[in-house]
């Protein structure tokens, strides 16, 4: 039986980690062939920072890169002043992200609220 | 300063100005592979200075160097907006060699040197945004809008509060809805354009000025 390594990991886990950190922690779990499930997913500055050092590990014959689902943000859609007052990256609140191997995880819908996605065994 | 005054959103010129005295808006145009848009940026410049900056493909990642057109002036209904455009290579989390084997016939050699420097287009995209003052994001409005790419520069035009206009492109294709784009994305202004066919240029000439002036 072909079996595929879930990892969920708790915001609290991930409020204990710094952005490189985290980033390195995705990258070594994806690459290892596990799909990890972020509960409150990662800042917009920490996205294009896993982009772009996806970029830089990407190889023809090994890794062909990441597949990553999040939420959009919910800026906008309920503002919220005192929230755009206070901290982070810009007030946004980061939700679930999913990321996994390109080459195992497929998206087959998502939407504002919903990521569907298929895993495949390597 | 006034309570009024400090709510009121500031436009990208005011904003310049009073930060930097810059009186021209640095605009990357933004988007994933084949959204459309360096034949976007070529009706923008062939308009607007009577060039054009790139080869446009339909094989993914034709664009694989940001490129930079500067000292152009948008002008719509008297008012005006002076700008660089910047277009930059499609933001992917994958490029996988093997695609432009079996899509586009690519001979393996070639397929994996397309690859590299896709990656290499990858990171100067995302390292150009630093450098924008705004953005067009550029949707094909026959995909899915929440394609991670937009989720994720939208998310980053968002945290740093710098305004954002997208444009929902090749309308004239079969399947194409804008609408689905604005639903997907209500907080943020939409165009609707076809790079490809001219239409809606001036209508995106007039929001740019609206919300980039």
């Amino acid at each position: 039986m072909t079996e595929v390594q879930l990892n969920l990991v708790s915001k609290d886990r991930l409020r204990s980690m710094g952005s490189m950190e985290k980033i390195r922690f995705i990258l070594d779990e994806v690459r290892g062939g596990n799909v990890v499930v972020l509960e409150n997913g990662l800042t917009p500055g920490e996205e294009a920072k896993l982009i772009e050092i996806t970029m830089t590990e990407i190889s023809p014959d090994d890794f062909p890169g990441i597949e990553m689902e999040s939420y959009p943000s919910d800026e906008g859609s309920s503002p919220n002043f005192l929230k755009k007052l206070l901290g982070g990256d810009g007030g946004l609140r980061t939700r679930l992200t999913v990321v996994g191997p390109a080459n195992q995880v497929q998206t087959i819908h998502k939407d504002r609220d919903v990521i569907q996605t298929l895993v495949r065994a390597a | 300063m006034g309570l009024l005054s400090w709510l009121k959103k500031p436009t990208l010129s005011s904003w310049m100005d009073s930060f930097f005295g810059k009186q021209k808006a640095s605009i990357g145009i933004y988007g994933p592979p084949n959204a459309g848009k360096t034949t976007l940026a070529n009706r923008i410049v062939k308009d607007l200075a009577g060039e054009e900056m790139g080869p446009a493909s339909p094989i993914p990642h034709e664009t694989r160097r940001a490129m930079k057109r500067a000292d152009l002036t948008v002008q719509s209904n008297g008012a005006s907006l002076h700008l660089d455009i910047v277009d930059t290579p499609g933001i992917a989390t994958k490029i996988d060699f093997e695609e432009f084997v079996t899509d586009f016939e690519m001979k393996d050699e070639e397929a994996k040197d397309r690859a590299k420097e896709a990656t290499e287009g990858v990171i100067e995209a995302i390292n150009w945004i630093n450098d924008c003052d705004a953005v067009l994001l550029v949707m094909d409005s026959t995909k899915d809008p929440f394609n991670q790419a937009n989720v994720t520069i939208i998310g980053n035009m968002e945290a740093r509060k710098l305004p954002l206009l997208i444009v929902a492109n090749k309308t004239d294709q079969d399947g194409a809805s804008p609408q689905r784009i604005m639903d997907a994305f209500p907080q943020h202004p939409v165009v609707q354009t076809s790079a490809l066919e001219g239409e809606g240029i001036e209508e995106l000439y007039e929001s740019m000025i609206h919300h980039f002036g």
